[in-house]
């Protein structure tokens, strides 16, 4: 059904552009909750729905005070600086130890692969609240339960599938003879690594620090058990926010979160394409 | 590189007869041997860090939560004594445990309550029988005025006696002349030391006078060998006059619950290291000394919220299915420019945060929300009579298939890109109508993308915590929301942990499936 035939019957033209709507009510589904909520972040009264005053466009009706209220309540910027620095931590963890992990699972002869690869993508197959019951408990054995150190080393945890993931798809597509040429030239294995492969995967280790980035700082689960008040995490926040007293300050958070999204998305995406195209793989 | 070297000696020597060498002189097989060894540890060496990782920050605590589920060692470690006479019990021949276990459990619950250590052992044990915790705690005041005579008379007997020095002496060469004395004696002097202070300096429990008064009633003093033993044989003399503790009714006095069978039942029935009692309650049942009894009718919770839990996962997945479906259609089947601008509209709400998802949702959904607005503005309710689409089953259900939704459509995307249009244009020359064609040709081919993304879909929900919690109300959540409820509330771990490992065995069935079906492997991301 790329394009209505000139011969499709009355029905079938029916049918077609019936179809279309539908089809534009399930995309306004998916994406209307994320945009209605961007201009009720600029509501100049503390309500969560949409007053007469912003319907008619009054722009006495909007104003910048929620995004005030982030930017000088204690409370949010707490859980603001926890989360910057909680979420690049966990990142930097994950992303060294699983590129060198996807490098060593990507050698032609490796006993136990699959094994090894299910323990590695466990943290991902795991439901949330089961980590977190097992973190909770085995964290505070430790004396690790509402540390800074537990936190990260959780969330780096969450985030390895991801990294093991996109670095291993990356690098299925390398092509090996360029080690040995450049081990035919004289090149050292690290000098290799760092000058011939690690250039050709970058773009497969850089999403998949996106993807432990954003595991990070979008998990609240886990920093719900593991964390204590000092490490919360402006999910956590927001979490605390909407069980508790909801405050309008959320919305404009959410809308700083959608912002940094779009921001990752067309990083990935971007990343995505220049990748296919150093392999050699034209998008169809 | 050094497999290189070796294909290469393999070419240059071939000599005529015998094993083939390398050009090191070693037969090549062995050289390829070690090359491929080198090569395997070369490989493990770099995924070792990880692998040391992920087994100490995520699969040792999940083998310890599986652990707790199980794990009963408080009631052996707070109630040793107790435990070893209680096990020589027969509850249907006498309804109270002989006088011995009496004797234990006051030893037991002097030593626990001094290191307070007998509050946690009655909530655990009122997990099971209710109305067990306060019995522990009002027990726990109240040892010390258990055998005062004894402790007056000791004390009026010979005033060295009061002070410590004299105790640590004894216990020095008490050994298996004094048994109980000693035995006791050991637990006094690791729980003053744990708080760091010198058993020798520390005034003594009264226990360990009632236990020095047992030995000695048994003719311990004759036996014992050591200073102090003119004092023994005076105290001896002493407590001749005294009446020996009657631990069943001390115990009584201390509080009547010690004289119900139920207590010392319950006991008894979770005295063993590992119970399947947490299992049992996760599953509305409990256990019994008389074996495993179904819970009464309004304490059965969890069966219910297993099967809420399915039933909701399935209800939205099926709706994920009916949303999702047409969307991968047309994405699948329009040319790739515009299907590339339309997939944003899928891929963006898939990378928003999962709060900021649910906190559009809370502001939608509300009774004073925009949804509600606008259903009253349109006119289609009354402003009286707004919709009640939160804090129930509607809410979470509505929720989830949206934030889900993507994880549907993503893989019927990717199965549909490689349906051949050209199949559904033959069918139709064959003389098909476009619903035949499609249900006969088009969806048989794109069920292994419903295969797929349901398993994914279902999979996710089944664990879900977070928008239940939020937008669920009482009659939406699931059982990930009663594990938090036991983590951080009510403290029951060991149940806590018997549900998550019972959910986790639920997931990792149907990933075993999944894996059937389409290959762990082919997991996409992006």
């Amino acid at each position: 059904m790329s394009a209505l035939p000139a011969y499709a019957s009355p029905v079938q033209r029916v049918w077609y552009y019936a179809f279309r709507v539908i089809v534009g009510l399930i995309f306004f589904f998916l994406i209307a909750p994320i945009l209605v909520i961007i201009p009720l972040s600029f509501n100049a009264e503390d309500f969560f729905t949409y007053t007469p005053g912003m319907l008619a466009l009054d722009p006495e009706a909007y104003s910048l005070k929620h995004y005030r209220d982030f930017f000088s309540n204690s409370d949010w910027q707490q859980a603001m600086w926890n989360s910057l620095a909680i979420a690049p931590s966990a990142t930097v963890l994950s992303v060294g130890l699983g590129t060198l992990a996807a490098i060593g699972l990507s050698q032609s002869h490796v006993p136990f692969r699959r094994a090894i690869m299910a323990i590695l993508i466990s943290p991902m197959i795991v439901p949330l609240i089961i980590s977190a019951a097992g973190m909770y408990f085995f964290y505070s054995r430790v004396g690790l339960q509402g540390t800074y150190v537990g936190v990260v080393l959780a969330h780096a945890a969450l985030g390895i599938p991801f990294v093991i993931i996109t670095v291993t798809a990356t690098l299925v597509g390398f092509d090996r003879s360029l080690t040995r040429a450049a081990a035919n030239l004289g090149a050292d294995p690290v000098r290799t690594f760092f000058k011939v492969q690690m250039p050709l995967i970058l773009p497969g280790v850089i999403s998949g620090g996106l993807f432990a980035f954003i595991t990070s700082f979008d998990e609240v689960v886990v920093v719900l058990f593991v964390g204590s008040a000092s490490q919360k995490t402006l999910p956590w926040q927001m979490f605390i926010g909407l069980r508790e007293q909801i405050s309008p300050t959320i919305l404009a958070v959410a809308t700083l979160l959608v912002a940094i999204s779009i921001l990752l998305l067309a990083t990935v995406e971007l990343l995505r394409r220049r990748s296919e195209r150093l392999r050699g793989i034209t998008p169809q | 590189m050094s497999d290189m070297s070796q294909t290469h000696g393999a070419e240059t020597q071939s000599p005529p007869s015998g094993p083939v060498l390398a050009a090191d002189g070693r037969p090549l097989k062995h050289s390829l041997n070690r090359a491929l060894r080198r090569q395997k540890m070369r490989a493990l060496m770099l995924i070792a860090p990880l692998l040391i990782f992920i087994l100490i920050t995520f699969i040792a605590p999940i083998a310890d939560m599986l652990f707790r589920s199980v794990e009963n060692q408080i009631v052996e470690d707070t109630l040793p004594r107790t435990v070893a006479v209680l096990g020589d019990w027969d509850p249907e021949a006498d309804d109270l445990p002989p006088p011995a276990a009496f004797a234990g459990l006051y030893r037991d619950l002097f030593i626990a309550a001094e290191e307070k250590t007998h509050t946690r052992l009655g909530s655990r044990l009122n997990y099971e029988t209710t109305g067990i915790s306060s019995l522990f705690r009002k027990s726990g005041r109240s040892m010390d005025d258990v055998g005062e005579e004894i402790v007056d008379t000791i004390e009026a007997t010979d005033p060295i006696w009061e002070e410590p020095a004299t105790w640590a002496a004894l216990a020095e060469s008490a050994g298996s002349a004094l048994p109980d004395f000693s035995n006791v004696w050991a637990d006094f002097a690791r729980v003053v030391r744990a708080d760091g202070d010198d058993p020798a300096e520390e005034n003594p429990w009264e226990v360990l006078h009632v236990s020095l008064a047992e030995d000695l009633r048994a003719g311990a003093a004759a036996e014992y060998d050591g200073p102090l033993k003119a004092e023994l044989g005076q105290l001896t003399q002493a407590l001749a006059g005294v009446a020996p503790v009657d631990y069943v009714a001390a115990m009584e006095d201390v509080d009547e619950g010690w004289s119900d069978p139920a207590v010392w039942r319950t006991i008894r029935t979770y005295a063993p290291r590992l119970t399947s009692g947490y299992f049992l309650n996760a599953v509305d049942m409990q256990l019994t000394d008389q074996g495993v009894a179904q819970q009464p009718e309004d304490q059965r919770l969890y069966l219910m919220l297993f099967q809420r839990t399915l039933i909701m996962s399935l209800t939205i997945t099926l709706a994920t299915i009916l949303l999702g479906y047409p969307v991968a259609w047309l994405l699948a089947n329009l040319p790739m420019r515009v299907s590339n601008i339309l997939m944003i509209l899928v891929l963006l709400p898939f990378w928003t945060s999962l709060l900021v998802r649910t906190s559009a949702w809370k502001v939608l959904l509300q009774q004073q929300g925009v949804i509600n607005d606008l259903l009253v503005w349109i006119g289609i309710i009354a402003d009286d009579n707004r919709l009640v689409l939160i804090n129930n089953a509607t809410g979470t259900i509505i929720a989830m298939t949206h934030i889900l939704l993507p994880f549907m459509i993503l893989p019927l995307y990717s199965v549909m890109q490689t349906i051949p249009p050209t199949y559904l244009r033959a069918a139709k020359s064959l003389g098909a109508n476009d619903w035949t064609a499609f249900w006969r040709v088009y969806f048989p081919q794109s069920v292994p993308g419903i295969g797929a993304g349901s398993i994914l879909v279902f999979i996710l929900a089944i664990g879900y915590y977070i928008t239940p919690e939020l937008v669920g109300g009482t009659t939406g959540v699931f059982i990930s929301n009663r594990i938090a409820y036991h983590i951080s509330t009510s403290l029951n771990w060991g149940l806590a942990a018997a549900l998550g490992t019972i959910l986790l065995a639920l997931v990792l069935l149907l990933y075993w499936v999944y894996d059937k079906l389409v290959g762990i492997d082919n997991v996409k991301l992006g």
